[in-house]
């Protein structure tokens, strides 16, 4: 019952939230081509192809320069045709969202992947794994460490320990990135005991664990960077927050009744506070994807943020447009499970739909 | 009026600010940063920050490369050298300038002195003569360059013909000076040199043969003098020359990879950052409540619509979005101002406030008010907005550095504003001139203490207006 109420509102939720992807998409496209950037891209794409095919076929090869030249206009002309690419930009820009939607982001101009591949997708997607290496496993020990440093406060509240965390909270307007400089002038430039960037040393160790251990050297910084930027406005405010909730009757009257501290903590604090924390967490984690590209940039880590900076320095537009469609569709996946977890938290969704 | 901020006013506020400690740290900061935006509008305009910015080297050309500034001697206890700049075409202390006609052969010597005393503790940074000569043709003057140490030593450095009238002699990189002064001493000293002696540690150090073999030279301190002899070969002709000795630090703020002062950017980032955090985080906010209010307000299709369109900004990945409208269409910082502020409306804040607005909806005076015949433009800016208005400000004073940073954090993608110095685009710079590598650490650490001290200075400020329009907070 409850099981079959859960798979109908995250059903209901993913479609909705494709619907909004795809009209954010489309206004990206929409932005993109007002200076005619993604017509250029596309004609850009097809042209390489035809070259391609004619080039490699056999049967074109004993033509001239001149002649193998006009036939590849010809064949462009009619692949536009076919295309529809001629038509007006209303029609061409549905086009454009279908590619979009479907991942069809098409060869970068300048850049290649590791694996030598033009194409954006592969460019883009090679980079996914060590993006979500880095930052979700700081946004989950982030969300934790709050949390659990936050109920402990609360328990101490007006200790000296709760007032130096509440006294140290405006220093998480800092951003993580912004830390990471001041980390690496500390420990790279002044200490020399930890690099500055990249993720493995070079040459890379042969042994895997050698390797695994430079791995976790080279995160050492960038994590640190983003669990200092938030620690304190993190513990601080789920602080408050469980402070909020603990002066609430229904906690009074457990504690009147005699209930174990632990089980109020559990049952009556941490439980109703679960929805407004997660739906935090889910708003960090979506700012994590952003937050991403600058630190990455600093920290020369190999993930989706530096990709975007060398498309910005080589001006691969390709790259760049690919780039926001593949960052609107993490969004997208980010806050449908974000909404399967509230789901099963948030007893009010389970009553409506079950 | 009833809202609970109004009885405070301006002064109110302020007056409470202040009996925080953060409220009162937050305030003398933020004058600080006004102070300095003030003093960098009226003493640099606008067009005159971004001439000297922009401006080719030449503008700079006096000024050492990568220099720290000048109170890094307090850590490094050292007295590091200054620029020492002698112009013969000035009359100063230090220059004289002779001219004796050659009888009979239409010559002139041209005779330049430049004396000066070297006592920093390490050697300077760069060695340039710049000559300025109005000869024609292939004439070209005839110079000999003499160097003499505070031992009295004498060193003919070089002899050469000028290639331009305003020929440039890059002394400390120049090869024939560097093979000049190393037979001046193999002569003295019978030893292999080191491959690490350079002109400067032989111009500067005290040469031994123990430091021409190891590379490693102790300054020797006292009066130097260098001595330009030219030939002219016209009685028109005349010849003067600049000498510039480079200093390892200059200034208050240091110099950067191409000479410029440091205290530009630094002091204009301060109007820049101001302006950027303080109009995008006003703007957003007030718009967001606008729409947050007629959301609650009208409710129906008017609020799912609002709604939808705030599920969508969810989607919209705001920084590469941005990234993509600033490689693309080149934008200033003021249209990129504009684009935050259009990618933020829809943001966040909208819920809260909605939800907000919705509980009011069912207060008596709002009844009141819609029963006595109030129009929905009345209501709204009269009576809902002044009551929703303070819990709504703490937030906007606190997403001020946000904005800062974002800027920050575009110009260090090297999408920041193409003019403008600021300071974002300082620490770009560094990085890719590889301060952090280098250990140029005042090139990064400035800037980056400017982005600190706006930061906190919101935050503070952000904090303390929390505590005083949410009691509720003070207890806790």
């Amino acid at each position: 019952m409850a099981v079959k109420g859960l798979v109908k509102y995250v059903v209901r939720r993913g479609l909705v939230l494709y619907a909004t992807m795809l009209a954010a998409l489309y206004i990206t496209i929409l932005v993109a081509n007002m200076g005619g950037k993604v017509d250029e891209i596309i004609l850009a794409d097809l042209q390489t192809q035809i070259w391609d095919t004619v080039n490699r076929n056999p049967a074109y090869r004993a033509l001239s320069g001149a002649e193998r030249e006009r036939i590849v206009k010809q064949m462009l002309e009619n692949e536009i045709k076919r295309l529809g690419l001629d038509q007006p930009f209303l029609v061409r820009s549905f086009r454009y969202l279908i590619d979009a939607a479907t991942l069809n982001l098409g060869r970068a101009q300048f850049m290649t992947s590791d694996t030598g591949s033009r194409l954006v997708a592969n460019i883009i997607l090679e980079r996914l794994p060590a993006t979500v290496m880095l930052f979700t496993t700081v946004m989950v020990i982030n969300f934790f460490l709050h949390l659990f440093l936050g109920l402990y406060l609360s328990r101490r509240y007006g200790s000296l320990l709760d007032r130096v965390v509440v006294a140290l909270a405006p220093t998480s307007v800092l951003p993580g990135w912004f830390y990471g400089i001041i980390l690496i002038l500390i420990f790279y430039t002044w200490l020399h005991v930890l690099p500055p960037g990249g993720i493995v040393d070079v040459p890379p160790p042969k042994d895997p664990l050698l390797y695994a251990l430079s791995v976790l050297k080279h995160m050492i910084l960038p994590m640190a960077s983003w669990i200092i930027a938030g620690f304190f406005l993190g513990v601080y405010g789920n602080r408050t927050f469980f402070l909020i909730f603990s002066t609430e009757d229904y906690v009074e009257a457990a504690k009147a009744k005699g209930l174990p501290p632990g089980l109020v903590e559990r049952r009556y604090i941490l439980r109703p506070s679960l929805p407004p924390i997660i739906t935090g967490f889910a708003l960090g984690l979506i700012g994590s994807w952003s937050g991403a590209i600058i630190t990455e940039t600093v920290f020369n880590w190999p993930g989706l943020g530096s990709v975007a900076y060398m498309a910005i320095q080589y001006l691969d537009t390709p790259v760049i447009l690919g780039f926001t469609v593949i960052y609107a569709y993490l969004l997208m996946i980010t806050v449908l499970i974000l909404d399967i977890i509230y789901g099963l938290v948030d007893p009010r969704i389970k009553v409506r739909f079950g | 009026m009833s809202a609970p901020g109004a009885e405070y006013g301006l002064k109110g506020v302020v007056r409470e600010l202040l009996s925080y400690k953060s409220g009162i740290v937050g305030l003398a900061i933020l004058a600080l940063l006004v102070a300095i935006s003030v003093y960098a509008i009226v003493a640099i305009p606008y067009e005159e920050a971004i001439r000297l910015w922009r401006g080719q080297e030449a503008m700079w050309i006096d000024n050492p490369r990568t220099a720290a500034p000048e109170w890094v001697e307090i850590f490094v206890g050292k007295k590091l050298p200054r620029t020492i700049r002698l112009d013969s075409r000035v009359r100063e202390t230090g220059v004289s300038k002779t001219v004796i006609d050659l009888p009979g052969t239409g010559m002139r010597k041209v005779l330049i002195e430049y004396r000066f005393r070297f006592d920093y503790d390490e050697p300077p940074s760069e060695l340039n003569i710049f000559f300025f000569s109005n000869y024609t043709g292939s004439s070209a003057p005839l110079v000999r360059l003499v160097w003499r140490k505070p031992s009295g030593e004498e060193i003919e450095l070089l002899r050469y013909g000028l290639r331009a009238p305003d020929d440039k002699l890059y002394v400390s990189i120049s090869d024939a000076v560097l093979s000049n002064l190393v037979s001046y001493y193999v002569s003295k000293y019978p030893v292999n040199v080191s491959e690490r002696v350079t002109v400067l540690k032989l111009l500067f150090g005290k040469v031994t043969g123990k430091s021409l073999e190891s590379g490693d030279f102790e300054v020797e301190k006292g009066d130097y003098k260098l001595t330009v002899e030219a030939t002219v070969f016209s009685k028109d002709v005349d010849l003067d020359a600049k000498l510039v000795v480079y200093g390892t630090v200059h200034g208050i703020a240091g110099t950067d990879h191409l000479r410029r002062p440091l205290e530009i950017p630094l002091i204009w980032g301060a109007p820049i950052a101001l302006a950027f955090g303080l109009t995008a985080s006003l703007v957003t906010t007030f718009l967001q409540m606008i729409i947050a209010v007629i959301s609650g307000w009208y409710g129906g299709w008017v609020d799912s619509l609002i709604q939808r369109v705030t599920e969508l900004y969810m989607v919209i990945p705001f920084l590469p979005f941005l990234m993509l409208i600033s490689t693309f269409y080149k934008i200033d910082i003021w249209i990129l101002l504009a684009v935050v502020i259009i990618l933020s409306i829809f943001g966040g804040g909208i819920k809260g406030t909605r939800a907000l607005v919705m509980q009011l909806k069912e207060y008596p005076y709002i009844e009141a008010a819609k029963a006595y015949g109030a129009s929905d433009f009345r209501i709204i800016f009269f009576y809902i907005i002044p009551k929703i208005l303070p819990p709504v400000v703490p937030g906007l004073v606190g997403a001020v550095p946000g904005y800062v940073f974002l800027e920050a954090g575009l110009a260090f993608l090297g999408l920041g504003d193409p003019f403008l110095p600021t300071w974002g685009k300082v620490i770009n710079e560094a990085y890719s001139n590889g301060a952090l590598y280098r250990g140029l650490y005042y090139w990064v650490v400035e800037p980056a203490a400017m982005l600190m001290l706006t930061a906190f200075a919101f935050a503070f400020l952000g904090f303390a207006l929390d505590k005083i329009v949410n009691p509720r907070l003070r207890e806790l």
